[in-house]
């Protein structure tokens, strides 16, 4: 059986035009053997959503430098959860307190990445994590 | 001369090769050298590195091509203007962050503002949603802007915005609260940045389409020629370019090149060069390698001289001449051991200096985690205090003119921004460049490259890659929150406003600005007449982008 590959979405909302971690980070995970899809810039949560479930992606990974993210971030999970697509694994970075990840935590984004994270260190988790839960769910069948 | 200094010749091509051998021999630390931004290094520089004509190259201060600097005295005469950005949620806050910075000697105003102003949307815009006064200030109308300035002398201070896509439109708040204040546009000073190009490179605040987006800035150059003379009507701008992850090459190159498209707007729209080219102004970023970044300033000054005289015909000096504020390199910051980001910043300030700038922004050790907190603030301006006042260096001008590897690396860098030109002008200019993502994936092939290289630890930073820190024992830092009062409040300000205001003039003053937009006159002079009658940002920029059109990135991933 090939390898099953993850899919990941790697969205920038809101209205921040900072893209310099989204592309690095996609560049990162595509070498790392995902399948990654950037949504581009200025986007609604809607329109995230939209796009994970167009393209039936496993993770969405959120980028912000704004400081919107405590508005923004649990929407876009709302907008996922109401296209049927609530059990995507969500993550995110950028300036983001240790006070508001934790805040997040407790909102469906269970890890997210601060400044001067190593790229691989987020590669590593993403795949842990998905492998993780596949493997429950073959279990589970 | 005594018999033993005969055929010195031989004995320095003895000695060279002496040295050639010891080095070659030796164990080094690293198999190859390289600049921040990856260029190759030597571990000397002689004469035959630098070769430079004094006079044609680099030439007397105040004099073509300015090399050494922009002012017969620099800063004999004047020390850099210290000029802090600042700005966050209401127009009432930043004012009081203003009044604060101007009591402890900040010289000029610097304005930052959110998300939603950046990108041409009230505050009460759908999109706004939880952005309102995050990154910056909220300015929907002139009455924020009245708000802005409120006690602050508008004749007597220099004000710099930094906003680009609807940045006529604030500076039409700007001349129109100047004008409640009672002062003369003509007395007003200051800098509107209003360099779309670098957006659609890097930044992304944009607003419409490159072409009628580079109609505006001409008509803002025409304007501000008749009637505000003294302000700066771009600041063309390498910062975000470099902060977005170009090389120090790539931030000259593409800055240069965006500046000469201006020049090349400006003179096809019928302006003589010599009108406005005096008012562009340059802003360029302070990175961490010393002397990279310090030739980085000093080939600017000469590429442009040179352009502007020999290219463009330009005859006033003040054309030739860049002047530029410099901003320290946020991205050099780290968000591990924060505290050592007061030592990064230094000495990319002090970088700065050495290379002549006019004026200087120094970053606050918190701002990876946050908006700065008032007592970062203060820090990072007295880093610019010491720099002027204790270490002495302020007193001689370009002091390392002269040094082989300076001059050298002032070569490199000229040569690959040359390098660079000749790219852009085969794929058709600028504006093609951009559409066709040429700059943005040069910028973002940057990007990737060094943090590879940073994680692979081939880059050291301190903190991150090499001298780590278990997490736990990161200090507390006191992290600067935006109330989201802020938001609802501007919501109020704004309902309150369209409910006050004459809604008759307001709707035929956007009826102005659409027919301008149509017929070509001046919008600047539309957008003045429409703040005064409190059409607000969103309102504005709504019949700009109903008119022209909205830009739509290139898919460069």
């Amino acid at each position: 059986m090939p390898e099953r590959k993850i899919r990941v979405l790697v969205g920038k909302p809101g209205l921040d035009g900072h893209d310099r971690g989204a592309k690095t980070i996609a560049a990162v995970l595509r070498d790392h053997g995902m399948e990654v899809i950037y949504t581009g810039l200025h986007q609604t949560p809607a329109m995230i959503a939209e796009t994970a479930m167009q393209e039936d992606v496993d993770v969405v990974g959120l980028s912000i430098l704004s400081g919107a993210h405590l508005t923004l971030f649990p929407r876009v999970r709302e907008e996922l959860e109401r296209r049927g697509m609530g059990h995507v694994l969500l993550t995110g970075g950028g300036i983001i307190s240790q006070e508001d990840m934790e805040t997040l935590a407790g909102q469906g984004f269970p890890k997210l990445f601060g400044p001067g994270t190593r790229t691989d260190e987020i590669a590593t988790w993403i795949r842990t994590t998905m492998e993780a839960r596949w493997k429950d769910e073959e279990v589970s069948r | 001369m005594s018999d033993t200094d005969t055929a010195p010749r031989v004995k320095a091509i003895d000695a060279r090769s002496l040295w050639e051998e010891a080095l070659g021999a030796a164990r080094l630390r690293e198999s190859s050298f390289t600049s921040l931004s990856g260029a190759p290094r030597k571990a000397l520089y002689t004469p035959a590195d630098a070769e430079v004509d004094h006079d044609a190259d680099l030439g007397y201060p105040g004099q073509f091509p300015f090399t050494r600097g922009v002012h017969p005295t620099m800063y004999r005469g004047r020390l850099w203007t210290m000029r802090q950005f600042a700005g966050f949620g209401s127009a009432r806050q930043t004012n009081e962050r203003f009044k604060f910075l101007l009591e402890h000697g900040q010289t000029g105003l610097s304005t930052a503002f959110d998300f939603p102003t950046l990108m041409g949307y009230d505050s009460d815009h759908e999109r706004s949603l939880g952005e309102v006064g995050q990154v910056g200030v909220a300015i929907s109308s002139l009455q924020d802007m009245e708000t802005l300035m409120d006690g602050i002398p508008m004749g007597e201070v220099s004000t710099s915005m930094t906003i680009n896509g609807p940045a006529p439109i604030l500076l039409a708040f700007y001349i129109a609260c100047g004008e409640n204040q009672g002062v003369d546009p003509a007395k007003l000073r200051g800098t509107v940045q209003n360099d779309i190009l670098k957006e659609y490179e890097a930044q992304h605040a944009w607003l419409i389409e490159a072409e009628p987006a580079l109609r505006m800035i001409t008509d803002v150059m025409a304007y501000c020629a008749e009637h505000v003379p003294q302000w700066n009507t771009i600041s063309i701008s390498g910062y975000h370019i470099r902060e977005a992850g170009s090389t120090a090459a790539q931030e000259l190159a593409f800055t240069l090149a965006n500046g000469m498209e201006y020049v090349k707007r400006g003179i096809a729209a019928g302006l003589d060069v010599d009108d406005f080219a005096p008012r562009l102004s340059f802003f360029f970023d302070a990175h961490l390698d010393f002397f990279e970044e310090i030739a980085k300033f000093r080939a600017a000054r000469r590429i442009w001289a040179h352009k502007m005289r020999d290219v463009f015909g330009a005859r006033d000096p003040r054309s030739w001449m860049i002047r530029f504020h410099t901003q320290t390199a946020g991205v050099s910051l780290t968000a591990q051991q924060p505290e050592n980001n007061i030592v990064r910043t230094a000495i990319e300030a002090l970088a700065a200096v050495l290379g002549g700038t006019q004026s200087l922004h120094t970053n606050s050790m918190d701002e990876t985690l946050a908006l700065p907190t008032e007592k970062a603030a203060k820090i990072a301006l007295r880093t610019q205090q010491i720099l002027a006042e204790e270490i002495e260096v302020a007193h001689v001008i370009d002091p390392l003119a002269g040094s082989y590897f300076v001059e050298a690396e002032t070569n490199r860098l000229e040569a690959e921004a040359e390098a660079y030109f000749r790219e852009i002008d085969k794929r058709g200019g600028v504006v093609p460049a951009i559409h066709s993502g040429y700059i943005q994936r040069e910028i973002h092939r940057s990007a990737v490259r060094y943090q590879r290289a940073v994680e692979q630890r081939e880059k050291k930073v301190v903190g991150v890659n090499a001298y780590v820190e278990d997490v736990d024992a990161r200090p507390e830092i006191e992290i600067l929150r935006i109330d989201p009062a802020v938001e609802r409040e501007q919501h109020e300000r704004l309902a309150a406003l369209r409910k006050k205001r004459d809604a008759t003039r307001a709707a035929s003053e956007l009826d102005d600005v659409r027919e301008a937009c149509r017929s070509g006159a001046n919008l600047l002079d539309r957008f003045v007449s429409a703040a005064h009658a409190y059409c607000t940002l969103g309102e504005i920029a709504d019949v700009l982008r109903e008119e022209f059109g909205e830009f739509k990135e290139p898919s460069i991933f």
